[in-house]
């Protein structure tokens, strides 16, 4: 079975339809699948939610869905940096709800890994428990929190090899390692496929099981916060 | 004479401990970094999944691909490991990392934190904030004493929505130092800012405390 796709178009065919949810890896801007992400822009499919940290910026990212009003509602940890957001929430045009990011990270490791639901004590006292069930363990208080899936993920690594076994590169990895085990169908950009056997096998950060269709892609990587420090004057 | 913002944050760094597993938030607590003494091993931990975050790279050498929970570029050093996020907040939920250094927009007596959310202002997202409060084995929150209008930030009880209830271990303001005292009984104020007295704190402090033996 061929999992290598010739481009983003050819490897999210026949996967979308209106009213998905899907899984988008990164960080802020760091190790989001900007193809993967333009591609579904490209699809046309909407009433999408979205299940990722962030919400992109303006006109890059997640921000190009929110432009073309794609998602109906994102489960999110912060989304502060996103003007085309702020309005369309603000006018009830998109539902969001907030998960602490420990809580996010875990709900999608759960989903992937078969457990359907976790005890939790982030977020216990706060809005964040309301409405769900509150346990006593050892005398400590702890909030259920249930597993995430999706219909599709989308997923940023550095390399990949014929197989789909995954390595990605410093803080690019963050929620795209357990987004892969969390989708029904699992598509991943990389930013080079290499020869079956090159990748050292004890290196391997997520093995090719999770990984449905794959594409090599060129990103832009763009950085949200530049921030240097001066060269002292040696 | 109040703290500055950074003689805040060298207060704060007298919090480190040789060997400690730190993680440091947005603002005045990320300049804490500035101020870990020669000599002693601070590990610093960003919840987006690294241990061991260096510097601020010099321009020319940014790496998008490496960056910290405020999305500020960084770079590694020779102990820096990564990790995913998941990994990372089971580092933080598991009791892991030894402390947390935070600003707040209230803390109450008990302490209560809230920094997350002004209801009827655009809500921008908790972030790792609560599972860090929650996780973390000790929290000290670094803040201004009052806000912009003058109103006390250490509360009887806090006004916004919580981050956490009942998570705070101590409290360095721009005037005082407050430890939560962990039998639940209060707040105790054990020391005074440089100039700052007693009189003045007791103005400015909404929440009740008592004064440490010595303090004064």
């Amino acid at each position: 079975m061929r999992k290598i796709y010739a481009d983003v178009t050819s490897a999210l065919e026949g996967l979308t339809f209106d009213g998905m949810t899907v899984m988008s890896g990164g960080f802020g801007l760091c190790g989001i699948p900007e193809n993967l992400i333009a591609g579904l822009r490209d699809s046309g499919v909407k009433g999408l939610t979205v299940i990722s940290n962030n919400a992109g910026v303006d006109g890059f990212g997640l921000g190009q869905l929110l432009e073309t009003r794609q998602i109906a509602k994102m489960i999110s940890s912060y989304v502060g940096e996103n003007k085309e957001f702020e309005r369309q929430y603000l006018a009830g045009e998109l539902e969001l709800e907030f998960n602490p990011q420990g809580t996010l990270a875990e709900r999608i490791r759960a989903g992937g890994a078969g457990i359907p639901a976790f005890f939790t004590a982030t977020g216990v006292g706060t809005l964040v428990a309301e409405g769900k069930e509150v346990r006593a363990f050892d005398g400590r208080d702890y909030v259920m929190e249930t597993g995430l899936v999706a219909d599709l993920s989308i997923v940023k690594a550095w390399k990949a090899d014929e197989r789909g076994n995954l390595v990605f590169r410093k803080t690019a990895r963050n929620f795209n390692p357990m987004m892969a085990t969390a989708g029904k169908v699992t598509v991943v950009e990389v930013e080079e496929i290499v020869p079956t056997g090159s990748l050292d096998p004890d290196h391997i950060h997520t093995p090719g099981i999770y990984v449905d269709r794959l594409i090599q892609t060129v990103s832009e990587k763009r950085i949200e916060q530049r921030t240097v420090r001066q060269r002292s004057a040696a | 004479m109040p703290r500055t913002r950074e003689q805040l944050a060298e207060r704060a760094a007298k919090e480190l401990q040789d060997g400690f597993y730190v993680n440091l938030g947005i603002g005045i607590p990320t300049l804490v970094a500035n101020y870990i003494p020669q000599g002693m091993e601070v590990t610093l931990q960003s919840e987006n999944g690294m241990l061991g975050m260096g510097p601020f790279p010099y321009e020319g050498e940014e790496d998008p691909d490496l960056i910290n929970a405020g999305k500020q570029t960084i770079t590694e050093i020779p102990e820096s490991s990564y990790f995913s996020s998941a990994d990372s907040f089971a580092m933080i939920r598991g009791g892991h990392i030894n402390l947390s250094i935070l600003g707040a927009m209230e803390v109450a007596q008990n302490g209560d934190i809230a920094n997350w959310m002004i209801p009827g202002k655009l809500v921008k997202g908790m972030g790792g904030a609560m599972d860090l409060v929650a996780g973390v084995r000790r929290v000290v929150v670094v803040m201004d004493h009052a806000n912009k209008h003058g109103q006390s930030k250490v509360l009887k009880e806090c006004t916004l929505p919580l981050t956490g209830a009942g998570v705070v271990d101590r409290i360095i303001t721009d005037l005082a130092v407050f430890d939560v005292k962990p039998d639940g009984s209060g707040l105790e104020l054990v020391e005074l800012a440089d100039g700052v007295t007693l009189d003045e704190v007791a103005a400015k402090t909404e929440a009740a405390y008592t004064v440490a033996p010595g303090v004064g």
